[in-house]
């Protein structure tokens, strides 16, 4: 199969959206808390916890939509904690981040083995399944390819809009964009710099669970042991190569995600010459490229990195 | 009312006491997952400081366990003191161990005098120049080594499963990707009989000793901790920053690609992809546990490892998952950060 | 003073710092349309009084009072701006407070809408927002991004966003520092011009003259009490003087000596920045040995590039360098200390220590690769703790010793520091930039007698400066400027002041003689 054959086939635009979702939560929540000044490296972690904590709760007898607010609300607590060790109390934003991820994924499995000692193979919950949306799903080719994706994906692309709606139309994203770049500008302006950034931090690492919470919801129906491999920091990478924007940040995660589905089917083609795992290294090597091809120009957010305190000298 | 007050300098029974403290509190911490899990605390506990510290060969499993850990800690130490956030030390060893075996599995054949010291230096080569990309990356185009290094973790056990299916798999493995064993010539001599003790600890102890000199006596060292510090001004005072982050990313990657060698010329004998168990990653928990100390890196490594080794032990006694190990690390690297905020305060009581 | 109700009174005002009492029992009065001038030293405490005004800071005792619109006071909310800010204060800081990823207009309307407003636009706030800047003749582009606008704008953005708040009380921290002798003409007419539609002014400086020109009253604080208050017609230059300084300050002599060899020559260089006003464009400059060269120039102007290419850290696109005569190999800071260039940097606390390092190894950093401070790889304590013996006892710095941190030294105990660290190595050539910025008259005194004896030593210095009477006083000859051009003003002797502002703000020696 030639090349452009498998980029004209409905099913690997699917996969590539399919792919994507997860990251698109992910950039987007990663945005967020670096738009707000505090990087989250977290991410990892909490990808986890959202997948654990989302699957966990529909395989307790919950309907789908709770065991995604259970995960976004899961996200939110780590994202609780990393924000108080890194705002008020200002401490490395490096390490609490590394020591968040090392809790919520060990926790995550502490909690998974502790309720579910004995089994060998995961069980399975019934996961969301594609929609089908009227007039929309029916369109040639991007019908399918678009819109015969699970609820969680269209969520994914709604959030797009909508963090972009807050970031750049309303009162709340303005000072969030004002408070990773001079939280001296809007603490002058009477507003909290710590509840701000509390709430950034909290916000973005829900939407973060989320994305894990695709993983065990809708991509598959269990939940696995490393099944995030990764993710976390590739989301960290696009949004450097997203320059903290929601609209290229959804166009950096289907980029990925299209590179990432081209890669799988590239090896059911080459497959014979080459080792599998050539392939699977090069989703993590892209994702270094894409950094450092925009890394010295990258437009940081200023005050990112550097906790604030009020009235220190 | 309860105040704090800020301290001008931190006394260093302090720093001592807010790490131990760190280490207690993650203990009581984790003891409400074990709680929930339904086994008393108290008798998980004693189950695990049995089976870390209760016997001579209990303790010198956690010894063992400590040796790739003192490495990896030390690793995480040095490259932290200067800021360079090197999160890649898993991958590093990986490239240790897989240097190590495909000099010392048979390839070269030579004494052991030979041997052993090629191993080493094989192993550390390969940690060092994997950690060269991500520091030049850093310092030629700004890219963030904790993504590169985080990154570069999964493409480094993606080329070692790569070796180990392909060509350097053992073909007595019966199927298994694993790869030659090392010959006993390139084998690291064991310490003491009937334990799994082996000379990469007196390595480890006498590189944590090493580094200590380094850092504090030496010119590197206080170009490490002035570029640390304050990069801004240790370049205005003519501190020649890029060569000292090259240097610290040289000497970080090849501590932690010595731990490989360890592993698989001391310990396993062979490697395969599950060689570590996330030392790289604990490394990082131990050097923020011995506040970047190096010596304190000794200690920490010792504790973290008893952690790991009990907690095995415990798990078996009781059935309490041993992620509770995993648990406990992650919480000691929460309470560390927490306890090295509480230093910088004295808490006062006065009225009003 | 004045008999008005007060629209804001301070009372008894005191706030430590550790050991250091920065305002002791300051009370201050002040009535609608008054512009008032808090007039002192830098380190005399004003800033920190408006910081508590603010509620940036909680004042340790004492209280502020504003009015409550029935004709009392009542007491304000300490420890919050937001308070502040309700109650009608609204602050100018030194520093401005200015998100850059934002347009001046975003700046303006930042936190005065309900942050949980989801719809509406912003007509109204743009419409009153031009309003105020047609009334107050603060003309701005409101909707470029705010790290597209110059200095002098962006402070237009600042004084526009506490108008646009509607406040009845406007703090101005140094807001000349930034700004020529011209524009800052144009800032006091737009002060008279609100103070007389009933805005009450606190005016901050340590600059007598622009106080004489634009208040009605002046507080003079000194050393974090205030020691003295009077109306500004009936004040005495001289004694207002007295009152700030406290004692009488010898002025730094310089003595007349016969320049040497050029220790430094530059032709022609260009030097890079983030924007083309702070980039050096054709630089020429030439010092001699026993000579101070004075840049004079508004912040901002290509001096931190000049700072730059003198000291090592950066190198020329374009052009020529030459020390003692030779041409420099290697930009780079080593390369330039061995050469014998002695480098004080603009920003000391940033640039000039390692706060987490001890004294003596700060003192010890431009040398410790030299033989004698290290043997094999191995430092040499003792030889590093002696040299910090001495530079602590030759240079007065107040520490708790060599082994302390040096991170607990003060500004002027920092700048000690530094100049021991390179003027003991017997430089040929002295960068000195802002040298004196932030420091009491003290140190002041004692950093000025360090280069004019450096000077006398046979050495050629290079002072950066924003302080017109600093470069007066200390320059053989005078160099100003602006947008990245030098151009030679002269010896201090043939020209005044206003000649050098003019060529400051960027016309050509002749016109503005």
């Amino acid at each position: 199969m030639e090349v452009l054959d498998i980029l004209l086939t409905v099913n690997f635009w699917a996969a590539a959206i399919r792919i994507a979702t997860p990251l698109i939560f992910g950039v987007l929540g990663a945005l967020i808390c670096e738009r707000a000044g505090v990087l989250n490296i977290g991410i990892e972690g909490i990808f986890t916890a959202g997948a654990m904590a989302g699957w966990m709760a529909v395989w307790a007898g919950a309907d789908l939509w709770t065991g995604v607010g259970v995960a976004a609300a899961a996200g939110a607590l780590f994202g609780l904690i990393h924000a108080i060790l890194t705002v008020p109390l200002g401490l490395s934003q490096h390490v609490s981040g590394i020591g968040v991820t090392l809790l919520a994924s060990s926790l995550s499995y502490f909690i998974y083995r502790t309720a579910l000692p004995d089994v060998t193979t995961p069980p399975r919950i019934e996961p969301f399944r594609p929609v089908e949306l009227p007039v929309l799903s029916d369109l040639p080719f991007i019908g399918p390819a678009l819109f015969q994706q699970t609820p969680l994906t269209l969520l994914a692309f709604v959030m797009v809009g909508v963090v972009a709606f807050v970031l750049y139309r309303t009162p709340l994203g303005l000072a969030i964009r004002a408070v990773g770049d001079n939280p001296a500008a809007v603490e002058a302006q009477g507003l909290s710099v710590h509840a701000l950034r509390i709430g950034a931090v909290m916000a973005g690492s829900g939407l973060m669970a989320m994305g894990g919470a695709f993983l065990t919801m809708s991509a598959f129906d269990a939940f696995f042991f490393g099944m995030v491999n990764g993710r976390g920091w590739i989301c960290i990478a696009l949004t450097v190569f997203a320059s903290w924007r929601p609209g290229k940040a959804l166009l950096g995660a289907l980029l990925f995600g299209a590179f990432d589905a081209f890669q799988v089917r590239l090896q059911t083609e080459v497959g014979a010459f080459l080792p599998s795992q050539v392939f699977l290294m090069l989703p993590y090597l892209l994702s270094i490229a894409a950094l450092v091809a925009v890394a010295r120009k990258a437009d940081y957010p200023r005050a990112m990195l550097t906790p604030w305190f009020k009235g220190q000298r | 009312m309860i105040r704090l007050e800020a301290r001008q300098s931190v006394p260093g029974w302090l720093r001592l006491a807010a790490t131990a403290g760190a280490g207690v509190a993650a203990l009581v911490l984790v003891a409400i997952p074990i709680a929930v899990a339904g086994v008393g605390v108290f008798d998980a506990y004693a189950l695990m400081a049995k089976g870390a510290f209760g016997t001579v060969f209990a303790a010198s499993e956690t010894l063992t366990r400590a040796t790739p850990l003192i490495l990896t800690g030390l690793a995480a130490a040095v490259a932290f003191r200067a800021k360079l956030w090197n999160i890649g030390a898993e991958g590093q060893l990986y490239a240790g161990a897989l240097a190590a075996v495909a000099v010392g599995s048979g390839a070269i054949s030579a004494p052991p005098a030979v041997m052993v010291p090629l191993v080493l230096v094989a192993g550390a080569l390969a940690g060092a120049l994997l950690m060269l990309g991500p520091a030049l990356l850093k310092l030629r185009f700004g890219a963030d080594e904790v993504v590169t290094t985080l990154l570069l973790n999964f493409v480094v056990l993606l080329f070692v499963q790569m070796m180990l299916e392909g060509p350097m798999k053992d073909p007595m493995g019966l199927g298994w990707p694993q790869s030659m064993p090392v010959t006993d010539a390139a084998s690291l001599p064991k310490l003491m009989a009937r334990t799994r003790l082996h000379a990469g600890l007196i390595i480890g102890l006498v590189l944590a000793v090493g580094v200590a000199i380094l850092m504090r006596r030496m010119v590197w060292g206080f170009e490490i901790r002035a570029v640390g510090e304050n990069a801004a001004a240790a370049r205005y005072a003519g501190v020649p920053v890029t060569a000292t982050m090259v240097r610290v990313a040289l000497i970080s990657g090849g501590l932690a690609g010595l731990a490989g060698v360890g592993e698989v010329a001391g310990l396993k004998g062979y490697l395969t992809s599950d060689l570590s168990p996330g030392f790289g990653y604990a490394g990082i928990v131990v050097a923020m546990l011995a506040g970047l100390s190096p010596i304190g890196v000794i200690v920490a490594a010792i504790f973290i490892a008893g952690v790991f080794v009990g907690a095995d032990s415990m798990s078996r006694a009781t059935g309490v998952s041993n992620y509770l190990a995993d648990l406990v690390v992650a919480m000691s690297l929460l309470c560390v950060l927490l306890g090295g905020f509480l230093t910088r305060f004295r808490i006062r009581l006065r009225r009003g | 003073m004045t008999d008005r109700a007060p629209v804001l009174q301070l009372d008894g005002i005191t706030k430590r710092f550790g050991p250091l009492v920065a305002n002791d029992g300051i009370d201050l009065k002040l009535a609608p349309g008054e512009i008032v001038a808090l007039l002192g030293e830098n380190g005399a405490g004003k800033t920190t009084l408006m910081n508590i005004l603010f509620g940036h800071y909680t004042a340790d005792a004492g209280r502020v009072r504003v009015a409550d619109g029935a004709g009392g006071l009542r007491d304000l909310e300490p420890g919050s701006p937001a308070a502040a800010l309700a109650a009608g204060i609204g602050m100018v800081h030194q520093h401005f407070t200015l998100a850059e990823n934002l347009t001046g207009l975003e700046n303006i309307v930042l936190g005065t809408e309900p942050v949980l407003r989801f719809w509406g636009g912003r007509a109204e706030a743009r419409a009153k927002a031009a309003r105020l800047t047609r009334e107050s003749g603060l003309e701005v582009d409101l909707d470029a991004r705010v790290d597209q606008l110059a200095v002098g704008e962006r402070q237009r953005v600042e004084i526009l966003k506490a108008l646009y708040r509607d406040v009845r009380v406007l703090v101005l921290d140094e807001p000349t520092a930034v700004l020529t002798p011209q524009e800052a003409e144009g800032l006091f007419a737009v002060l008279r011009r609100l103070a007389a539609r009933g805005l009450a002014v606190v005016f901050i400086s340590h600059k007598l003259g622009e106080v004489l020109a634009v208040s009605h009253r002046i507080a003079v604080l000194r050393a974090g009490r205030k020691v003295g208050e009077l109306e500004t017609a009936r004040a005495d230059r001289r004694a207002i003087a007295d009152l700030m300084v406290g004692r009488e300050v010898a002025a730094s002599r310089r003595a007349p000596l016969e320049p040497g060899a050029p220790v430094l020559e530059i032709d022609g260089a260009d030097v890079a920045a983030s924007d083309a006003r702070r980039a050096l464009h054709g630089a020429t400059l030439r010092v001699r040995a026993r000579e101070i060269v004075g840049i004079a120039g508004v912040s901002g102007n290509g001096q931190a590039a000049l700072a730059a290419l003198i000291a090592g850290l950066a190198a020329p696109a374009r052009g020529e360098m030459r020390l003692n005569g030779r041409p420099v190999a290697r930009h780079d800071p080593r390369a330039f200390v061995e050469a014998g260039v002695a480098r004080v940097p603009e920003d000391r606390h940033h640039d000039g220590i390692i706060g987490a390092m001890t004294i003596a190894e700060n003192v010890a950093i431009e040398d410790i690769r030299a033989r004698g401070f290290q043997h094999w790889g191995f430092i040499d304590f003792a030889a590093i703790r002696a040299r910090a013996e001495a530079a602590i006892r030759d240079y007065d710095v107040r520490c708790p010793g060599p082994d302390a941190p040096a991170r607990l030294l003060s500004g002027g105990n920092i700048q000690k520091l530094i100049l021991a660290r390179v003027l003991e190595r017997d430089p040929r050539l002295i960068l000195a930039n802002q040298p004196t910025r932030g420091l009491d008259v003290g140190a002041q005194a004692e950093v000025h007698r360090r280069l004019l004896a450096a000077r006398e030593r046979g050495a050629g210095v290079v002072l950066i400066s924003e302080d017109l009477d600093e470069i007066f006083a200390l320059s053989d000859r005078i160099v100003v400027i602006h947008a990245g051009r030098l151009t030679e003003a002269g010896p201090p002797e043939g020209l005044d002041r206003g000649t050098v502002g003019l060529m400051m703000a960027g016309h050509g020696r002749e016109d503005a003689a």
